[in-house]
Parts: C-alpha cells; sequence; structure tokens
C-alpha cells in the first residue's frame, strides 16, 4: 500500500472512531437517564453501603461478611430478577457503551497505527498527532480502570466527551498531513521523551475527571445530597483512592518524560534545561503534582484542597500542551499549527 | 528559656480550654535569639512551608514563560523594553528579564532546600534506626486490624510459628518473635525511595550550580568554507560561569568544507526542512591529524567534555563594495540572519572605511525572491532557487568611530541619510547614487551557527536525576505493611492461628498477601474440617 493509502485509511479510521464514540456517548448518557438502579448503579449503592457502615469484626458473633463485590452481585443480581423491565434496559445501554468505546478504541489505534505507516515514523511529529495519540491513550487508561472497578464505568460519559472534543480539534484544526519529520525531531529521543508525554497526559486527563468528579462527591457526601448522581457515583473515598494512584502511577511517569527531555536536549541544543517556555511549564506541572502529592501527606491539605491542586496541576499540563503552543515562542515549535 | 519551657506553653492553651470556656490570651515565647532561631527554623522546615514554597517556585516560573528572557533571547527583550518604555524598565528592575537568574527566584529555591536538607536529614536518622529496629509486637487483638483470618489446626503452635516464619522469610519480610507471636513488616524501602530521591533533588541542584560556575557555552557562526578555532575572541557571543577558566580552552579547531540543507519540495508541507548537516574538518590539536566529521542537528562533535552543537544555519551574500574613489573596500559574504520559515534573512552591509564619505546598507536577503504586491519583496522558498537582495543606502557617518563596539547586524543611521534603494539579482552592480561609490551582488554562501558548550556539572546531574527518578518510584510502589501470627493453644491438642495485617500507606493488595500466607500455612498446619469450629471465640490476650 502507498503512503497516500495509508494516510487516507488513518484519516477513516479516526473519523470512524469519532462515530462510535459518539454513539458510545449517547449510550452512556443513555443509561445514566434511564437506570435509576443499572447493574453499576447497584454495584456502587452496595459498595456504599458497605463503606458507610465499617463492619466491626470483633467477636465471633459477627455473621461471615461476604466479600464487597459479592455483596454487590448480590444486591445487583437480586434486582436483576426482580425483573424491571427498565433496569435491564439500562443495564444493556450500559453494556452497549462500554463495547462501543472499546470498537472506537481499536479503531483510533488503527489510525495512529496507519499514520505512523503513513509518515514511515513514530506518529508523534506534530499537535494533530499528539491529540489523537493522547485520545487513545485516554481510552486505553479509562478501559483499563473500568476494567479493575467497574464502578467507574459511570465514568464514561465523562471520559468521552473531552476525547471526542480533542479529536474533533485534531480534525478541525491541528490537522497537518502526514510527511516526513522536521530534522530537529530525527531522533530515538522522539519515540521515548513524547510516548512518556503522551501517556502522562492521557492518565493526567483521566486522572483529572476522577478528581472532579470526587469533589462533586465529596461535597454531596457532606452536605448529606443525596439525588440519583450521587447514588450512581462511587463513593468520594473510593473515587479519591482511584484519583491517587492515577497521579501516583504518573508521577514517576511525568518525571521521567522531563528527564527524557533533558537528556535530548542536550543532545541537540548543548543544554540540557534552557528554561523555554514548553520547559518551564513542564516543571511547573511537575512541582504542582509534587505539591498535590506532599498535600495528600498533609494534615489539613487532604481531600478537598489536595484535589484542587491536582486539578491545577492538570490545567498547568493542559495549558503547556495548548497554550505554549499557540502564543509563545521557544525551542519547542514543533506543533505543525498554520500560523505560527 | 529552655526546650521545656516551649513545650509548657505549646501545652497550656489545650490545658485551657478544658478548664474553662473563656479563651486565654495567646502567650507568645520569649523572643530570644536562639528561641527565634529554633522557631524560624521549625516553620522553614515543616511540611506546610514546603508546600508554599513549592507553589511559590512554580507561580515564579511563570513570568520566565511570558517575558523575553536575557539568556534565551536578549533581542527581544531590547525590543520589549523599546516597546513599554514605561512598564518595561519596571520590570527589568523585578527581574522579569532573567527570573531564572534573579536573586528573588534563587532565594526562593534555596530556601526550598534547605527546607527539605531540614527535613530529609533528621527524617534519615529516624530512618537508619527504623531499618535497624525490629517490627512490632503483636497487638492485642489481631481482629481489630484491616486484614485478619483465623483457623483451627490440629499442629501444634511451634509448628504454625516456624511455618509462619519460613513462609515470611521466603517472601523477604523482616522478622522478629513475640510470646507466641511472630510480627514481620515489610516495605522499609519506600522510605529509603523517599529520602534518597529528596537527597538526590539537592545533589541535582549542587551540579546544576557546578556547572554554572564551571561551564561555558559560546556560540559562532561560521560560513561555507571557513573556520574556527577554539579560542575566545573568535566567539560572537561567550558566556562562563564565575569559576571557569576561560584562557584555557580546549585547543581544537576545524574547518567547515560543506554545508547542507534540504527541503520538501511540493505537496501540503512545501518547503518545510528536512535535513540539515555540516562536513568539517577537525584538528582536536593543533598538531594532531585532521578527521572529517559530519554534525547534524541531534548529532554533536563531541572532543574531551566539550561538545560542539550545529543549532542553526542561513544565508551570507557575497558582496563586493568599492568606495568613491574606486577602491574595494569590502568583498565577501555578509552574515544575514533569517527571519522566517522561507528563510527571509536581514542584515547589514557597512563600509566603515569608504572615502570620502563613510556608506552602509540595510538589507534583505530572498532566497527564493518574489515581489508580494502587498508586503514587499518576499521569499516563497528557505533553498536558494532564485536569489535577490533588497538594498537600503545610509550616507553618513556609521558613528562607528567613538570607539563604542556595534552590532554587526544593526546600523546606527542617526547621522545617516537615507539615499537609495534597490533589488538586486546575482551578478547586478549599483551604481551609487552621489558617487559615493557602487556594490555588486557576486553570489552568496550557506552559514552554519554552532554552540560550543563545556558542562562540568552534566554528569552529577544525569546521576542525581537518576537516583531521583529511582528513589521516587520506590517512595510511590512500594508498600509499607505488617503482618502479625499469633498461635495459640486451645488446651484440646487443637489450636487457634490468628493473623493480621496492617498496610500502613495508602493502595491495597494486603489482603491478597495475607491470603496467599495462609495458604501456605495450611500446608505446613492443615486446617481441621470442623463445621462448629469455623468461626471460634477468640482467646482475649494469652500472655
Amino acid at each position: 500500500m502507498s503512503t497516500q493509502t495509508f494516510a487516507q485509511l488513518s484519516n477513516g479510521f479516526v473519523y470512524g472512531a469519532m462515530g462510535v464514540l459518539a454513539l458510545a456517548m449517547f449510550a452512556f448518557a443513555a443509561e445514566l437517564a434511564f437506570g435509576t438502579r443499572s447493574r453499576v448503579a447497584r454495584t456502587n449503592e452496595a459498595a456504599l453501603v458497605e463503606a458507610r457502615q465499617p463492619v466491626r469484626v470483633g467477636g465471633g458473633d459477627a455473621p461471615a461478611e461476604p466479600a464487597a463485590d459479592g455483596a454487590a452481585d448480590g444486591v445487583a443480581d437480586g434486582a436483576a430478577k426482580g425483573g424491571d423491565e427498565r433496569q435491564r434496559r439500562a443495564d444493556r445501554l450500559g453494556g452497549i457503551a462500554a463495547s462501543l468505546t472499546v470498537l472506537a478504541t481499536l479503531l483510533l489505534f488503527l489510525g495512529v497505527v496507519c499514520r505512523g505507516f503513513a509518515a514511515k515514523r513514530a506518529p508523534w511529529g506534530n499537535m494533530y498527532e499528539f491529540s489523537t495519540t493522547s485520545a487513545l491513550v485516554v481510552l486505553i487508561v479509562f478501559i483499563s480502570v473500568a476494567r479493575r472497578r467497574p464502578a467507574l464505568r459511570y465514568l464514561g460519559v465523562f471520559v468521552v466527551v473531552p476525547v471526542l472534543l480533542t479529536l474533533g480539534l485534531a480534525l478541525s484544526v491541528l490537522y497537518v498531513p502526514a510527511g516526513p519529520l522536521l530534522p530537529a525531531l530525527k531522533s530515538y529521543w522522539l519515540v521515548i521523551h513524547v510516548a512518556a508525554a503522551i501517556v502522562s497526559g492521557g492518565v493526567f486527563t483521566v486522572g483529572g475527571v476522577v478528581t472532579a468528579l470526587y469533589l462533586v462527591q465529596e461535597r454531596w457526601e457532606r452536605k448529606g445530597i443525596v439525588n440519583s448522581m450521587s447514588r450512581r457515583l462511587p463513593t468520594a473515598e473510593q473515587l479519591d483512592q482511584s484519583a491517587y494512584r492515577l497521579f501516583a502511577f504518573v508521577f514517576p511517569l511525568w518525571t521521567f518524560a522531563i528527564v527524557a527531555g533533558a537528556i535530548w536536549a542536550e543532545n541537540a541544543w548543548g543544554t540540557y534545561w534552557s528554561w523555554d517556555p514548553k520547559e518551564t511549564w513542564a516543571l511547573v506541572t511537575w512541582v504542582v503534582f509534587a505539591g498535590y502529592l506532599h498535600a495528600r501527606a498533609t494534615a489539613g491539605w487532604k481531600g478537598r484542597k489536595a484535589s484542587i491542586v491536582a486539578l491545577v496541576g492538570l490545567s498547568c499540563f493542559i495549558f503547556n500542551y495548548f497554550g505554549v503552543n499557540i502564543w509563545f515562542t521557544g525551542l519547542h515549535a514543533y506543533g505543525g499549527l498554520p500560523n505560527k | 528559656m529552655t526546650t521545656a519551657d516551649i513545650e509548657s506553653t505549646d501545652r497550656e492553651p489545650l490545658e485551657a480550654t478544658t478548664l474553662s470556656t473563656q479563651p486565654e490570651p495567646p502567650r507568645l515565647p520569649g523572643l530570644g535569639w536562639a528561641e527565634l532561631a529554633r522557631w524560624a527554623w521549625r516553620q522553614l522546615t515543616s511540611m506546610r512551608t514546603a508546600l508554599f514554597l513549592l507553589f511559590l517556585l512554580a507561580v515564579g516560573a511563570v513570568p520566565g514563560s511570558v517575558f523575553p528572557q536575557r539568556g534565551n533571547n536578549s533581542g527581544d527583550v531590547l525590543t520589549y523594553l523599546s516597546q513599554h518604555p514605561k512598564l518595561g524598565p519596571f520590570l527589568d528592575r523585578l527581574g522579569m528579564f532573567d527570573v531564572f537568574g534573579s536573586a528573588w527566584f534563587a532565594s526562593v529555591y534555596l530556601l526550598l532546600f534547605v527546607s527539605l536538607a531540614g527535613c530529609v536529614i533528621p527524617r534519615s536518622l529516624v530512618h537508619a534506626r527504623a531499618m535497624r529496629a525490629k517490627p512490632p509486637a503483636a497487638p492485642r487483638n489481631l481482629a481489630r486490624l484491616p486484614e485478619h483470618r483465623t483457623y483451627v489446626t490440629e499442629a501444634a503452635p511451634q509448628v504454625v510459628l516456624d511455618a509462619a516464619r519460613a513462609a515470611l522469610r521466603g517472601r523477604r519480610w523482616r522478622l522478629a518473635a513475640g510470646a507466641g507471636t511472630v510480627s514481620a513488616e515489610k516495605g522499609y524501602a519506600r522510605e529509603t525511595g523517599n529520602l534518597v530521591f529528596h537527597l538526590a533533588l539537592i545533589v541535582l541542584l549542587l551540579g546544576v550550580a557546578l556547572g554554572s560556575l564551571f561551564g561555558t557555552k559560546g556560540s559562532v557562526i561560521v560560513v561555507d568554507g571557513a573556520g574556527f578555532a577554539n579560542t575566545l575572541t573568535r566567539f560572537d557571543a561567550f558566556t562562563a560561569g564565575r569559576a571557569a577558566n576561560t584562557d584555557d580552552l580546549p585547543p581544537f579547531s576545524f574547518v567547515m568544507t560543506k554545508f547542507r540543507a534540504t527541503y520538501e519540495r511540493g505537496g501540503p508541507q512545501d518547503g518545510a526542512p528536512r535535513t540539515f548537516e555540516a562536513d568539517l574538518l577537525v584538528r582536536d590539536t593543533p598538531t594532531s591529524p585532521q578527521r572529517h566529521v559530519t554534525i547534524e542537528v541531534n548529532k554533536p562533535l563531541t572532543i574531551g567534555g566539550t561538545k560542539v552543537f550545529l543549532i542553526g544555519h542561513g544565508y551570507a551574500p557575497v558582496v563586493t563594495v568599492k568606495d568613491g574613489q574606486g577602491r574595494v573596500v569590502l568583498n565577501g559574504p555578509v552574515v544575514f540572519l533569517p527571519r522566517d520559515s522561507k528563510f527571509l534573512s536581514q542584515g547589514v552591509i557597512k563600509a566603515p572605511d569608504a572615502r570620502p564619505t563613510q556608506f552602509g546598507f540595510r538589507g534583505l536577503f530572498l532566497p527564493t525572491a518574489q515581489v508580494d504586491p502587498v508586503r514587499g519583496g518576499i521569499s516563497t522558498y528557505p533553498a536558494a532557487d532564485s536569489p535577490g537582495l533588497l538594498l537600503t543606502l545610509f550616507v553618513g557617518d556609521l558613528g562607528e568611530d567613538n570607539g563604542v563596539s556595534q552590532s554587526v547586524y544593526q546600523l546606527d543611521t542617526t547621522k545617516m541619510k537615507q539615499t537609495g534603494a534597490k533589488g538586486m539579482r546575482i551578478g547586478d552592480v549599483w551604481t551609487l547614487p552621489g558617487g559615493v561609490g557602487s556594490i555588486s551582488f557576486d553570489g552568496y554562501k550557506e552559514f552554519a551557527s554552532f554552540s560550543v558548550a563545556h558542562d562540568p556539572g552534566k554528569d552529577p546531574v544525569f546521576i542525581a536525576a537518576m537516583t531521583a527518578l529511582t528513589g521516587l518510584m520506590l517512595s510511590l510502589f512500594v508498600r509499607r505493611r505488617r503482618i502479625w501470627v499469633r498461635a495459640t493453644a486451645a488446651g484440646d491438642g487443637r489450636t487457634l492461628v490468628a493473623v493480621g495485617g496492617l498496610a500502613k500507606t495508602e493502595a491495597g493488595g494486603l489482603g491478597r498477601e495475607v491470603d496467599d500466607m495462609m495458604d501456605e500455612l495450611r500446608v505446613a498446619a492443615p486446617e481441621l474440617q470442623e463445621p462448629e469450629l469455623q468461626e471460634p471465640e477468640l482467646p482475649e490476650e494469652s500472655q
């Protein structure tokens, strides 16, 4: 196949992924709308009950506690056997949404791979390519998180919407036809440094979504507000834990991305650190997330304040990606934006 | 005041609140120097202060990305200053054009690192003691722990404890024995990693300081066919650390035999750069033989601890300038600096030796020249497909005789008069108006700009960064946790086995670990299958 064919295939896959994702978004939203007690909701409810009533297991008279998952499944099965048509429809919609998301991820993966074949290099040479790959990483992170914690499937709509926006922006504003690299980017460090940065971006994004939902849920729990959404969300504590795990995983990776960038810079420009705007904002992002990790360990900062710090960190990351490429000139002038 | 006094003032308000609802007026500790210093030190090394300094560092770095910086772009700083005559000097006084070298930025990160050292060094001592200490004795009631399991076996308590010890030792837990119990702890690497990370950051900062004290960095433009020798006078710009020895630079030299640049032709990315590389003939020392080296953007030349990087390129039109008396006063390439991606290049040609009057030109070199109805002369492609030279003539005093050295890229026209302008193609000769002389556009050469850098702090910084990364991963991914096993003889030949687990840090997985250990225990001490004993009464502490 010619490179031109690959380029067209890649675009087709990306458009296809967007279409499927849009369907997934509707399915996720419909699951929320229909199922006051979809399977996910009931799982959460069971977990919520468990979390709010810590079981005191002291003497031998306490009955044997089934594991949290078992309890959740028990409740879920019981409700399903109740035979409410509406619930089953919501469950089915949730399943469809999840499957559509997996399908969209596969399509996007093919799109990124074909882009690589079309350009005959790692497909990470300009903002269009970073954006599509980041979107792919966000979806992969979401799917793997949701597999491990089924209650987090509820986040679907909150993950799919930013991904759709990113892809839309990529295709409409950031699009650059596939082509070879600028000389400055011809280095194996491109693969190492940029891959680390893209994966970090994906995990930061999912972590940010979880954190934002934590803040909402924490507020509801604090004020004792119970609504259909608060019942379906995982507990604030679970959300906080998941967010922490994502950020704790990604922080060393982001550190590595910065260090790898410094090594590359030393090799290309002769200075491992030149305080160019991209580097400065990468460090600002790093410092803010370091602050987040410390804040979690500091009395009075745990919970809400620490989560806000994490969201500030995510904003710094996003600004570094879009803002710095658009408004600042520096050494990282690779974006390939038309009106630079 | 002694330490005890301070502690008592710390405690007193607590007692007061329990005795009376009336708030006590706050009692401040006496302000002796020692107390003040101690108080300041405690504040500085607290986590809150460290957090505050971290955020201050983040906020402080932002203006460094918003305003042009002298270190990267001194030209842009001058432009900014001339465009903002009121705001500019004010910002300059605040150090906004050299944020990362400014005193206030330095004081933030130095305070942060003092705070870090003040926190990490005492913690390292504590951790060193903890590493030697034994895991703590088992709590009275293991069933209160987040992870707990019990079962009944016919094996003797000692058999169970031996099996537990073997199982835990096999998993590399740290062990201690108590009366009928085994205590085990694991995950010390978390705190070790944490401390290593922070200590490595301090080393990293020292490495950066080493580099900025002893490092040197120079930049030089070399026209095709010309040479360079690594001595201070040959650089166009040179910065050196305070303690760097600039008289004794490594004595290498090179000649650039050929510079090549290629660009995308046709297609949507027409004109995008594709390759650029410079062929050099290098002599490592004045007496060593020449060797051929090709430098590319990501492939620098390394000579000892010094590296030569290819960082940019452009065009130098070749001109011959004659003065009013017909003498050749300038003959050769003049470097013009590229201004856009199509290499529209700007430069200045000066004829200070011209008689009877001095004159000079402001010029634009257009590698693929075209006339745009709005913008005038433009270049439509970066390669020199049809080069053009646009010159504006200024006649008068160049202002170079007063001893103040001038930039070769700027023309001070305060004492000059613009008397003509012309667009030229290669081979054209322009007889200047007023009989001041003539200029011919003979051709062009390409030039490359090189950066010659020596940074002795680089390797320490690299090692520190890698160490910090390793420490960071340990501190985030290793979990500190404890397990206790208690085997109690029930008196009827049966043994009650109780296991408890406590995770000292976030993130789970301890339950599975406890289960795995239970499986191993059951091999050595099989579980007694009697339904009525599945939920045995746990005897209160049996010591």
